[in-house]
Order: C-alpha cells, then structure tokens, then sequence
C-alpha cells in the first residue's frame, strides 16, 4: 500500500533546488552523509584489532644489532573501529553496483560475483608461486586454458600471460617486436604512434628504447593512411594502433595498413584496450596483427577494484610467439601441462624474453576472466560486442542533436559514442557538463580525451547497461547540456550534491601533501 | 571438458531484451546489428560464434568446472608449507576481505572524478602514509604492480636523479627481481653490475661495497636479503653516498619491518618492496602490490600515482590525484614511467591489514614469525646432515642439505608437505647453491607442522644416506 503523498514525488521524478539554508550539524555529518577522519585521527598505536600472542622465545643474537629503536608509528584500530572506518569511506564512492559508469576506453561493465566467488576458491587463493609443479596442475591449468580461449578469440599463435596491467602488456609486446628485430639483425629506432592514441602508447615505446613519432588522424577520426605510407622506412621497427580506436571508430584500412607495416620490414602493435567492441565479431589475427594486449579488467570484466590491480596478456603472432617472456605455461602434446622457467628455457624457449615480473602473472585476474569467458560462452562473447555496440549506437543518436558528434555523419559508432564541446555556450565546458552529471548521480564520461577532439567527451555504456538505464543517463545528459545551453550559472559550481565540491588541484600540485604529518 | 549450456538463449549478465534490440535499432535507423559492424570489412567479419569454443554455461555448471580446477592444486592450507622466496602466508583477517568487497571500492574506476572518490583517495592517502612510515621514507606513492617491477621503477629513477648508468645489484636481491631488471636493461642500456650470492652466514655487503664506484647511479640492497640474512645498510648507505650513488633497498618480506630498523631510517634513499604479506593472499604470484617510498626531494622522478590533500570549494578537506604532469597521459612520451595503474584493490586490503595491527601489532606479528622460524630451525637442524646457514634472520633462513634441495623439495610434495624453496628452482644454472633450501616460518606455521616437516626430512634424508656410497 502506498503511502499518503500529496506531491506524488518518488524515485526518478525530477526534483526542484533544495532551500539554501541547510540545519547546522554539531558532528559535521548530515543524516547519512557521513564525513570521516583518517585513521591517524582515529587510531593510537598501541591498539591492535587482531589478537596475536606475545612469544615468549627471545630474540636471535645475530639479529640484535639491527631490531627497531621504536615501534613504527602506525596507529591501529580494534574491528569495530575498522570496518565502520572503511564502510563508510566506501560510501564516499561512486562505482558500477551503484549505477553505469559510462568512461569512454575504460569498459566498466558489471562485475559478476561469481568470479570473485571462483577466485577466492583455496586452491586458487591459497597456492605459492613457487610450490612444484607437480602440486598447481589446476593454476596452470586454468592458465592454459584462458591462453587458448584468447589465442582463439584473436586468431593469434600464442599468448604472453604475465603481464601485470595494459601499459604492461604494451611493453610486453613492444619488448617482443625488438628481440625479434635484433634476432634478425635488424635495429631499427622509431615507433609510429597515431595522434590520437591513449598516452600509454608513445610512453611505453619510449620505455622500451624508441622513438616516437606521431600520425596524423583525418577529418573522419581514422588513421591517416597516406601519410603512415609515407613515412615507413628502414628505420620504423613498428606502429602502435588501436582498434577500434580511441574515437571509438573502426579503422576499416586495419589490413591495408599491416600489410604496409609488413612489407617495409616492420610489426604492428594493437591496443587491445577497445576489444570488447569487436570479440566475436573480428580476430585481430585476421587484420595482420602481430601483438595485441588484452585488459583482463575491461573485456574480460575483473573488477578495477578503484585503480587496479588490471591484467594485460598479450597475444601474438607465429613471427612473436618465440619471444614471449618466462615464465610461460603450456599444455604438452600429451595433455600434460608445463611450465616453462629459467632451468629448461634455453631448450624448450630459447629466444623468449626473460621475466616481466617476478611470478606468473595476475592469476587471481585469470580465474575471474576465465569464469567471465566460460559463463558467456562464444555465443554469449559475440553478443557481448553487439550489445555495446548496440548501446553506444543508441546513445550516440539519442544525443546528438543536442551535442556535437564530430564523426557522427561518418556512419555508426562502435562501443563508445564522441562528442565535443562545439556549440556549448561561451564559458561553458566539457567539465561543466560532467560535473553537472554527478550531480544527476551519475558518474561521468571520460573528458577531454582522445585529444584530437576539442573538449572531448567519450561514452561507454557497455552492453550491461539496460535500455532503461541507458534512457534515464540519456535524459540526464540532455538536461544537463540543456542547462548549459540556457546558462544556469550552478552547472558551473557543480556538483552541489556530492561528498565534495570542486577541488583546488592546482593547490595540490603547487605544495604536494602526500603523507599525514602529525604525532612528530 | 568445459561447462556449456544446451539451447537457451538467455545470458544472466546481459539485460537488453530482444524487443528493446529492435526498438534501439529503430532509433539508430539501422537495419540490423551487423549494420553496425559496417566498417568491419566483410572478409574478416565472422558470421557465427567462432566455431569449436562451448556456448554460454550457467553459473552452477562455470563454478563446478572452476572448482575441480582448484581441487588440482595443493592448497597451503592442506599441508605443512613453509614457502616464502617473496611471497607470504599470513593470517588475514576476515574483515579485510569483507572490506574490500564492498562494490564501491571492488567496482570503482581510477578516482578521475575526485568528488565522487573521496573514498579510494583517502584509503591512498594513508595507504602512502603507512608505507611511508613503515619504510621511514618521507613519502611513498599510491602502489605499483608488484615489488619486482617497483625494484626496476627504482632503477631508472636513480638514473634519472643521478644521470648515472651503471647499477650494482647485491647478490641478495631476489633472483627473479634481478631476471626483471636484466630484461628491461637489454633494451634501455643501464648497464647492471649482478652478482649471485655466497652460501655465508653473513650477506654479501663487501661485495656489494666492493663494487660500488664513481660512476654508480645506485646500489640495490634486498633487506632481508633472499637468504633470509639481515645486510648491514648502515653501511652500505655510507659507501654508496660517498661515491654519489643512491641505495635502493628492496623489502620483500614487510612484516619483517616490524622486527628490524626502518630502511629510511638506516639512509635508504629509495626503499621499494612487495606489499602482498600483508592483506593480500598467494594466490600463485599475483595480483600484488609494490611499494615505493623516497626522499620528498626525489617526488618529481618518482613514478606511478600519487594522492595528495587539497580542499574543496566549501573549504573541506579533500583528496585527489596530484602531480599528473610527471604521468604518461600527460607527457606521454616524456613521463616518468608508460605506468597507467596502481593496485589499488591491494593497496587497500594492505592497508586495512595494517590499520588492524598498528605499530604495536606489527611488532608483535614480526616477533611471532621469529619465534616460529626459530622453532622451525631448531627442529629441522636436528635433522642429521641439514645445517643453518644464518646468523641472522626474521622469518625466513636458509637450510644446507646433503644433496640437491630441489628433488628433495619434490619428495617433500610427495608426503604432502610444502617444505620451502630450492635455491635450485631459484638459481638453476648456480650448482653451488643447490643444497640450499629456503625456509619460511610464520605465525600461520604450527608446532605440529614443524614436526611433520623434521620427521619427512629426517627419512628422506636418511634414504639418502643409505643409498649413498660411503
């Protein structure tokens, strides 16, 4: 039975600008708007929220000369003290349970709790590293057969598992590219990277010892094909694409320009970043693809967990494969699985790379991903992509009459929708428009990048996003674009209704406070 | 065989309904899906779920066929274990991960939108300054993959710092950590002065000293070192300052901290390490997290994120990501680091860890570990023919066998018992080292688990010796 309400509000019903005048608070928190201090406000060191027993054995001679002179100045907190610590710092946070999270080049799709059910599993949480080989049949196991799904879902020969994050695997992939350069006696120094490629692209070819040089986009958002021809030579070891690509556009000359890449000597790099556009739909090994990361944390849907841990595998080509970096799993001709390290390398992988990272990888990433793959089945895969296709496409049209798509007229999109800052009022911006969605409980698109559009505003929906939810973002971004346009002067001081208000970044930057400075 | 369903067409996580299909496509105006896919050229489009992989499976029929992969595995749990090598088994409380599973940290992205993330940014905030203190470094940042590439992070920072070259590597880094650094150096040209480690009771600090000189760029110093013994930074500090060269000290074992002096404090310029001992779990290697503390002069050559402290419009206290102009999507070619992500999810279960156990708890977890890696070596040195080769430890030593510690770490799993590290599977090509075995007791490791491990040993051992000519 519904309660009296003489206003008829509820729920998803607009509501008009609260009073000004708020009650005072003598505790600073605001009904269930709860501030928190920091744990070194909170916590003295003596306290201890797990009960251990005090040893009774003394401490070893050997050691005396190098124990502590104090205790380190860590404060600590009883249970109760903690979990009301961090719950209610999570509730400072927007993430996907709360609501869609549409970054453009991000892919936060739902993350199914199965996955963490699976992961967490004893003989996946609870397994060394280093126990014998005899004893992790299942780890590697779980590792050979994520390789086998991703090799078959990029049509490539092989894949690299350890690398730790999608820069990671960019380096993994590049590092390859050179060791098989130099295995040929071929030292070549550049690496093509179009302008519009995400920053990790040009850093990490630099990291691995190239040097970059920039590709000019065209009018219609695609790599300028003329002029990458142009410029490959004897001395371009490669290129660096990502497709789709960051304006979230197919690149349709994909092979045209592998085979450009190839027949003057070099490889080609793809950022994986943007595949759940296209799994099941296209292998990248099709396109003449030598090396593509995977961000295990995108497609493949491990939870970002506020900025990590991620997991970027690299699949790659018969001409990479034999440069993969150690240690590498794979399954025998007799079904038996191995491991391949430092002792039996020089036999069975000599020209692999060495270690990228100390262990095997991101393995409590390659359960939760290998669980994702077997859930949505290569049916389930194929219609992951339409339906973020499906749904930026809605969202590209459903806005942009409102909002400028600078390649709208060029054809569909893929799974992220662009707009620019073209036609918003003077003094108006892109960050406007954002924050003016965290107000309507949102959390905003991806701003200002790619930067080949001016005030760039990018949307990823994924395909976890119902239409209804896709209709009531829609609505909100209409009518926060619609306040810019009719110059509401909050939607500049926006947000109004989240835990804070715009930052002083500038401040942060100027005298960096990075550590709590109290009790010295 | 892997788990598949029969003909239904439902998918659990994917909401749109074939009417809601249809309508959105009449909005867009396309005819059909592939309308979408049109940039796609047709010869590379697939037409059909690629052939020979199953089809969708139900959450029952996916967690059936993940968990008779996990019962392949040799859980720690169900044996005696007593592995370390840069990966720890310690208590974590459960609290932890209840914690981290709360969708709005599990499910939250990178905190770009500050006002919305308030909650990851002061979780980094004192994540930074626990590690900072835990280290007695002025400042740390916001986590890095693992500790072995933080370890190589370090590297090309103290080259861009001192605009030296060269770095001298002790022979008690962990071999794996060096395996990191000697692969990115084939390709940037730091040239890496490596060592490999002498079975001594003392670590390998003349050496190390020895091989320090003008052009130096740094000294890198694992503390304790992989054998389980406690270098003398002091030192080491001393003789790396006085050529202008920087010490980076590696810690893989942080609750050890908890026990020894602060790297900081002994004059430690950099001080990297691997966080997953604490609140973080095994699993087989990753993910982790890396640590990274230094000087505050430094912060401008540091990589990876930072979180700083500001105020909002309203003049409250508020956090955000700072100092970007040093990150890759600003400078890209030009940054510090092509790094794009911190470990966030495990910097945040480090932390909450720490917070449970304070100072006094940390030192009270460290004296635990020693007591138990004490009892540990008691025991099994009375194996006879296994020796002790330190005369310092925390909660990890190293043990001298009469033969190859790698078959015997492999008879070991054949009892069911998890009886360490050979130095063989660490140091394969290093014949030397291969009656060593490293040991790792801590307060997880039971008195009867010891016993289990010395009565093992003793008969393995002693087959050995019968079968042995004389």
């Amino acid at each position: 039975m519904n309660a009296h309400n003489p206003s008829g509000w509820r729920p998803a019903m607009p509501l008009d600008a609260p009073p000004g005048q708020h009650a005072a608070t003598s505790s600073g928190d605001r009904g269930l708007m709860l501030e928190e201090p920091l744990i070194f406000e909170l916590g003295q060191p003596g306290t201890c929220g797990v009960d251990l027993d005090e040893p009774e054995m003394a401490v070893l001679p050997g050691l005396a000369r190098y124990l502590r002179s104090a205790e380190a100045d860590l404060p600590g907190l009883s249970e109760p003290e903690a979990v009301r610590h961090y719950t209610r710092l999570s509730r400072q946070n927007y993430g996907i349970d709360l609501g869609p999270f549409p970054l453009g080049s991000c892919t936060m799709k739902h993350n199914p709790r199965l996955n963490e059910k699976v992961a967490r599993l004893a003989g996946f949480a609870d397994v060394h590293p280093l126990q014998p080989v005899e004893t992790v049949q299942g780890a590697l196991g779980v590792i050979v057969q994520l390789a086998d799904w991703l090799t078959a879902l990029t049509g490539m020969d092989a894949v690299a598992m350890t690398p730790k994050a999608g820069a990671h695997g960019e380096l993994c992939g590049l590092l390859c590219i050179r060791a098989a350069l130099e295995a040929r006696g071929d030292a070549r120094e550049v690496i093509l990277v179009p302008e519009s490629a995400h920053g990790t692209n040009p850093a990490t070819a630099a990291f691995a010892g190239y040097r970059v040089e920039s590709i000019p986009a065209t009018i219609a958002g695609r790599v300028d094909l003329g002029a990458l021809e142009a410029r490959l030579g004897p001395d371009v070891a490669g290129v660096m694409i990502t497709n789709p690509n960051t304006c979230g556009l197919f690149e349709p000359n994909m092979k045209r320009i592998a085979d450009a890449v190839h027949a003057a000597g070099g490889f080609v790099y793809c950022d994986g970043a943007n595949f759940n556009a296209i799994v099941g739909k296209v292998r990248p090994g099709d396109l003449g693809i030598d090396a593509m990361h995977i961000n295990l944390h995108k497609t493949f849907s491990t939870p970002h967990g506020g900025g990590g841990p991620g997991a970027g595998p690299v699949v790659l080509s018969a001409a990479l494969a034999p440069f993969a970096p150690l240690p590498y799993a794979l399954r025998q001709s007799d079904g038996a699985l191995r491991l391949i390290e430092e002792d039996t390398a020089p036999a069975d992988h000599p020209q692999g790379l060495g270690r990228m990272t100390a262990f095997h990888g991101q393995m409590g990433m390659f359960t939760r991903a290998l669980s994702y793959i077997l859930s949505h089945g290569a049916d389930g895969l194929r219609r992951v992509a339409e339906d973020a296709v499906l749904n930026a496409n809605y969202v590209l049209r459903s806005l942009e009459d409102v909002l400028t798509a600078p390649f709208g007229a060029s054809g569909p999109c893929m799974h992220e929708a662009l707009f620019s800052d073209e036609g918003l009022p003077e003094g108006f911006t892109t960050l406007d428009l954002a924050k003016g969605l965290i107000d309507e409980g949102f959390h905003p698109m991806t701003v200002y990048f790619p930067l080949v559009v001016h005030g760039a505003m990018l949307i990823e929906p994924t395909e976890t996003e119902s239409k209804s939810g896709l209709d009531r973002f829609i609505a909100s971004l209409r009518h926060v674009a619609e306040r810019a346009k009719a110059g509401d002067p909050a939607l500049k001081s926006a947000p109004h209704f989240a835990p804070r208000r715009r930052l002083d970044e500038t401040q942060a930057a100027r005298r960096p406070v990075l550590v709590w400075e109290g009790w010295t | 065989m892997t788990p598949s369903l029969g003909g239904s067409e439902a998918m659990r996580y994917l909401p749109l309904t074939a009417s809601d299909r249809a309508e959105m496509l009449g909005v867009i105006g396309a005819a059909d899906i592939d309308a979408l896919f049109a940039d796609v050229p047709a010869e590379a489009r697939l037409d059909s779920p690629i052939a020979g992989l199953p089809r969708h499976a139900s959450e029952m029929a996916v967690g059936r066929h993940m968990a008779e992969l996990a019962a392949k595995n040799l859980s720690a749990g169900n044996a005696p274990f007593f592995l370390g090598a840069g990966a720890y088994r310690h208590h974590i409380p459960a609290s932890v991960d209840h914690l981290i599973q709360r969708g709005e940290f599990l499910t939250a992205y990178t905190p770009y939108q500050p006002e919305i993330a308030q909650g990851t940014l002061q979780v980094l905030f004192e994540f930074q300054t626990q590690v900072a203190r835990l280290f007695g470094t002025q400042i740390a940042n916001a986590s890095m993959y693992d500790g072995s590439t933080a370890c190589w992070e370090a590297i090309t920072m103290a080259g861009r710092i001192t605009r030296r070259g060269r770095t001298v590597i002790s022979g008690g880094l962990h071999p794996h950590y060096i395996a990191v650094a000697t692969t990115m150096a084939r390709f940037t040209g730091d040239v890496l002065l490596v060592q490999t480690p002498e079975l001594t009771a003392a670590p390998d600090d003349a050496a190390t000293i020895a091989a320090i000189d003008d052009e130096t760029s740094a000294v890198v110093v694992q503390y304790p070192d992989v054998l389980g013994r406690i270098p003398d930074l002091a030192a080491i500090t001393e003789a790396a300052h006085s050529k202008g060269a920087l010490l980076i000290v590696v810690v893989t074992e942080p609750v050890a901290l908890g026990l020894i002096e602060a790297p900081g404090t002994l004059g430690a310029d950099i001080v990297v390490g691997e966080g997953q001992a604490l609140g973080v779990g095994l699993q087989f290697g990753g993910p982790y997290l890396g640590l990274f503390g230094c000087r505050e002069k430094f912060v401008r050559q540091m990589p990876g994120r930072l979180c700083g402290e500001t105020v909002d419009a309203d003049g409250k206290r508020a956090f955000v990501l700072t100092l970007s102009t040093r990150e890759q999507h600003i400078r890209r070619e030009k940054a510090t680091s092509n790094i794009c992500t911190n470990s966030g999810l495990c910097a945040l279960a480090f932390s909450i860890h720490l917070t449970l156990l304070g100072g006094a708890g940390l030192g009270r977890l460290a004296r635990n570990n020693h007591t138990r890696a004490q009892a540990a070596a008691a025991a099994l040195t009375r194996v006879p023919g296994v020796s002790l080769l330190n005369d310092s430890y925390v909660n990890e030593f190293t043990l001298l066998l009469p033969r190859d510690a790698r078959e015997v770490v492999n008879d070991l799993a054949g009892h069911g018992i998890l009886g360490g590290v050979s130095l063989g599977r660490l140091y394969p090509g290093e014949t030397d080292l291969h009656c060593g075995l490293l040991v790792t007791a801590t307060e997880m490791t039971t008195d009867e688990d010891i016993q289990q491990f010395a009565t093992v040993l003793e008969a393995l051992l002693v087959d050995t010796h019968e079968g042995a000519p004389t």
